[in-house]
Parts: structure tokens; C-alpha cells; sequence
């Protein structure tokens, strides 16, 4: 079953730049993929289509079987809620404990009281910090501010988590423990998509892998047999 | 606790030199404009008050037997503009005036016959009190043959009637102007508080907030800061008041007036978020 479909999709920005050219890609249920290529190939702008911050400006694409260009305000919000999305730079809020900013992402989808606390410690115990739930972001590591992202992006239980180089500003001790979760979240069933340039990750798995150059795929390992020239390398 | 309330009030703790700063400009807007209306507000009271002072004298001719005059009385108190007559014979106008001109007794007691006419003096009730009214009733007194002269004082009567008019539009006018500046000051201050939370905004629609969610605490924070500007104007107001009031007798609001100004600073407050909100969250 595809949880994403892009279907000739064309993102092309007001100022005339284009960030994506003519993209089809499909995405099963549980899967999980890695999107490579430089910065500035498209990366961040085709996760972006997915968690419908940008509409297509040119083909269809959709995502749980909705097709995000015409989705109201409203039903964005609701798709959100049901996708996990996590960045390099955390995004946490900093005057928030890990816990409150755990509940957070349950509190706007108007959960009740009764069924957060319990949720939140859940998710926290899942990413191995069920003792520092009291933490203040500044108090964590950077490994372990990763997680709590990782535990807010889980709480709503997504179909798909998306990671933008969610080991971009992490040490390789912390990356390969953000990756081992990454991979034990995958293993429950969550598809995931996560855009990195560190090949080393992507060598160790025989995980799909999607290369993107100047906003066009260039590499499919699901299609293409022969690796990319990047790959290589 | 509601969610909604908690967000709003945790923008206290956590911005609170600018909510301070928005609260006490919001209050200083609304005590200017409130200390305008207290002054309004005595104006209009000391105004009511010689306005019920505003008689009519009819000045009876000089031999009119008592029953035509005491007739006459009963019909007069039946003009629903009157509220009450009171009948002063030329004995008791003697007294009157050689009470109130002692440095005349001389004169006074020269006279071999009393020169003062008797008079009926005719006081108006207060909704009758405008020039028109005043001058209707003269001339139905002036209908009555025993009037040998009706005065009032049409001149000051239609002055202190110019003074209310003024005094409410000028109030109108300072009210309505310390109005939108609140409004301006209030909706300025949400707009740094919708700035400064852009980032907290990025990640409440990122984990899937709608804009009416992350709009709500932005309006209860307005409204809540109109309010306790509206307070603190209340506080300001009484202070001035209180200083204000040991050369001049005054009267301070009552307790309906100070909740009106309160909850009109809370409307200012929750109508400038709207505005504000609506406008700058498409920006973030």
C-alpha cells in the first residue's frame, strides 16, 4: 500500500527558482527510504510537499491517500497530526521540559488530560529517557534533545515519520543511537523518510535509497540497479 | 487548567516586561480617557444640580384675591413639566429682601406701603429643564391675568444647555480617540507577541495545531491584558481623584461605571488580538 505518491511533481518557487523537477516517487506502508544528494538538490523541499507546508505548483501528489493541493487549512493540520516529522535542529521549545514538550503535540489535537501523561511517558521510555522527562532542552544533549523530538514526533502514532537530517548536528555516538531508533521505529511498522548526506549510514543498511540532483531523481535504488555516482564514492 | 488559559497566562510569565509595558500603556490610554469622563461626569452632575434651579417667577398683580391665586397653583402643578409651586406673598418678599440686603434696612423701612409684589415661583422638573420647555411654560403662565410679569433666565438657560451638549461630544470625542489608541497600542503588542513566538508557531503547525488553536491564547492574552489595563486605569483614576479631591468636592465613579470601563478595556483588548492575530499569523 502507497502512504506518499508523487506524480510528476514540479515545485517552482515565486522567484522563479526551481527546487524540484518532475518527481514521481512512491511510497509503501513501512518502508523505509533514504533520500541523499547535496544540499540544495531538493531534499527539504520534497519533505516539505509531504508535510504540505508547500503545495505542488506543478503534478499531483498524495499523501495517506489525500491529495495535499486541495486540502484546506484545516485538513493540513489534521494530516500533520497523523505524520511524525523531525528536523536537525530539534525544533523543541526551550522553556518547556522533554515531557511538557512531549504532551504538547498531543494537547493541540484536543487529547484529554487523562490519556497524555500516560502517552508521553510511553514514547519517552521507547527513546530511552523515560528519567529526564523533567529536563529542560538546554539540560540535554544533543543526542538526547533528538530524542525527545523523535518521542514528540511519535506520541500521535504517524503512519510516516520524516527526518530531515536528523543526525546533521549530532556526534557519531549520538548518530548511531538516533539511527538504532530510527530503525527500531521502522521495525514497528512506521515508514520512514529521512533525508541525510552522511553515506555512511546509508552503506551500513540495505535500506531504498532515493538520490536527488539540481530537484530531479536521479537515483532510485528500487528502480535503478546500478548505484548512483555519489554512491560511489 | 484550560489549555487556552494556560498558554495565555504563561506569555505573562514568560514575556513579562512586555506585558508589563503593554498593560500599563493600555492602562495610562484608558485613565486619560476615564479621567476625562470623571471630569465629564461631575460637570454633568453640578450641571443637573443648578439645573434644578431653573424656575420660572410669575409676579402677581397687586390686588389679586388669594383664591384666584391658589386656584391657579393647583392648575400649574398640574403641568407635567413643573414639579413644584411655591406661592411667596408680598410679606414674605419684604422679609426675603431685607434679609438678604441688610445694608438697605434703612430703605427698606422707609417704605410706608410694601412695594414688592407677591409671586409664584415655579420650578421645572429636570427632563423639562431645555430652552423650549422653559419658555412653553413662561408663556402659559404669562396666559393667566393676575401675571403682571413672567421671568426666567432664558439666556442662562439656553447656555447651560449649550454646556451639556458640548461637554458630551467633546467627551465622545477624547473617548473615541483614547479608544483606538488602546486599540493600536494593544494590537501593536500582540504583533510582537505573535513575532516573538513565531518559532513556537512554526512548531504548533508543525505537530498539527490549526490556526484557530494557536490563535485562542492570542485572544484571551488581549483581552485579559485589556482587562487589567482597564484596572489599572480604575487605580490611576482614584489616585488622581483622591488628590484631586481635598480642594474640590468630586464625586468617583460607582461600581456599574468602573466594571463598564474594565470590561470596555477587555472588548479593546480581545477586538485589537483579532485584528492583529488574523493578520500577522498568515505572515509567520
Amino acid at each position: 500500500m502507497t502512504v506518499i505518491r508523487f506524480d510528476k511533481v514540479s515545485q517552482v518557487f515565486p522567484s522563479g527558482a526551481l527546487a524540484l523537477r518532475d518527481v514521481s516517487i512512491d511510497i509503501a506502508k513501512g518502508e523505509f527510504v533514504f533520500l541523499t544528494g547535496h544540499s540544495g538538490a531538493g531534499k527539504s523541499t520534497l519533505l516539505r510537499l509531504v508535510y504540505a507546508e508547500y503545495l505542488p505548483t506543478e503534478g499531483d501528489m498524495w499523501v495517506s491517500g489525500h491529495k495535499t493541493k486541495g486540502l484546506a487549512q484545516r485538513d493540513i493540520a489534521r494530516l500533520r497530526r497523523r505524520l511524525g516529522i523531525v528536523f536537525q535542529d530539534f525544533r523543541l521549545l526551550g522553556d518547556r521540559t522533554a515531557e511538557e514538550n512531549v504532551a504538547f503535540a498531543l494537547e493541540v489535537t484536543g487529547a484529554k488530560r487523562s490519556i497524555i501523561g500516560p502517552k508521553v511517558m510511553r514514547v519517552l521510555s521507547q527513546v530511552g529517557l523515560a528519567s529526564k522527562g523533567h529536563q529542560y532542552p538546554h539540560e540535554l544533549s544533543g543526542g538526547e534533545q533528538q530524542r525527545v523530538a523523535i518521542a514528540r514526533a511519535l506520541v500521535n502514532d504517524p503512519f510516516v515519520l520524516i527526518a530531515d537530517e536528523p543526525t546533521g548536528n549530532l556526534d557519531e555516538r549520538a548518530t548511531r543511537g538516533v539511527f538504532r531508533l530510527l530503525r527500531d521505529i521502522n521495525a514497528n511498522g512506521t515508514a520512514v523518510v529521512m533525508a541525510t548526506h552522511d553515506l555512511d549510514l546509508v552503506r551500513q543498511t540495505d535500506y531504498r535509497t532515493i538520490e536527488l540532483k539540481e530537484g530531479a531523481v536521479v537515483y532510485d535504488s528500487a528502480v535503478d540497479r546500478k548505484p548512483a555516482a555519489g554512491m560511489e564514492t | 487548567m484550560n489549555l487556552t488559559l494556560r498558554e495565555s497566562l504563561l506569555a505573562f510569565r514568560r514575556w513579562p516586561a512586555l506585558s508589563f509595558l503593554s498593560v500599563t500603556t493600555i492602562g495610562f490610554a484608558l485613565f486619560v480617557a476615564s479621567l476625562y469622563g470623571l471630569v465629564a461626569l461631575n460637570l454633568h452632575r453640578t450641571l443637573d444640580a443648578i439645573g434644578e434651579r431653573v424656575e420660572v417667577v410669575v409676579y402677581v398683580l397687586r390686588g389679586t384675591p388669594v383664591e384666584v391665586v391658589t386656584v391657579a397653583i393647583g392648575e400649574i402643578e398640574s403641568f407635567p413639566e413643573v414639579t413644584e409651586v411655591t406661592y411667596v406673598t408680598a410679606e414674605q418678599a419684604m422679609e426675603r429682601a431685607q434679609a438678604e440686603m441688610e445694608e438697605f434696612q434703612g430703605i427698606f423701612s422707609e417704605f410706608e406701603t410694601n412695594p414688592l409684589p407677591a409671586s409664584l415661583e415655579v420650578r421645572l422638573n429636570s427632563e423639562f429643564q431645555s430652552p423650549d420647555h422653559v419658555r412653553s411654560v413662561a408663556n402659559r403662565l404669562r396666559g393667566y391675568p393676575f401675571a403682571e410679569d413672567v421671568q426666567y433666565g432664558s439666556e442662562w438657560v439656553a447656555k447651560l444647555d449649550q454646556l451639556r451638549a458640548i461637554s458630551g461630544v467633546v467627551g465622545l470625542l477624547i473617548g473615541g480617540a483614547f479608544a483606538l489608541a488602546s486599540v493600536i497600542i494593544i494590537g501593536t503588542t500582540i504583533r510582537m507577541a505573535v513575532m516573538q513566538r513565531s518559532k513556537e508557531i512554526g512548531i504548533m503547525r508543525l505537530v498539527g495545531a490549526t490556526d484557530s488553536f494557536i490563535r485562542r491564547p492570542f485572544l484571551v492574552e488581549g483581552a485579559i491584558k485589556g482587562a487589567l489595563g482597564g484596572m489599572l486605569a480604575m487605580g490611576l483614576c482614584f489616585a488622581a481623584f483622591v488628590a484631586v479631591n481635598q480642594l474640590l468636592s468630586a464625586e468617583f465613579f460607582n461600581v456599574p461605571q468602573m466594571i463598564a470601563v474594565v470590561v470596555f478595556g477587555m472588548a479593546l483588548g480581545l477586538a485589537a488580538s483579532v485584528v492583529s492575530v488574523g493578520k500577522h499569523l498568515k505572515n509567520v
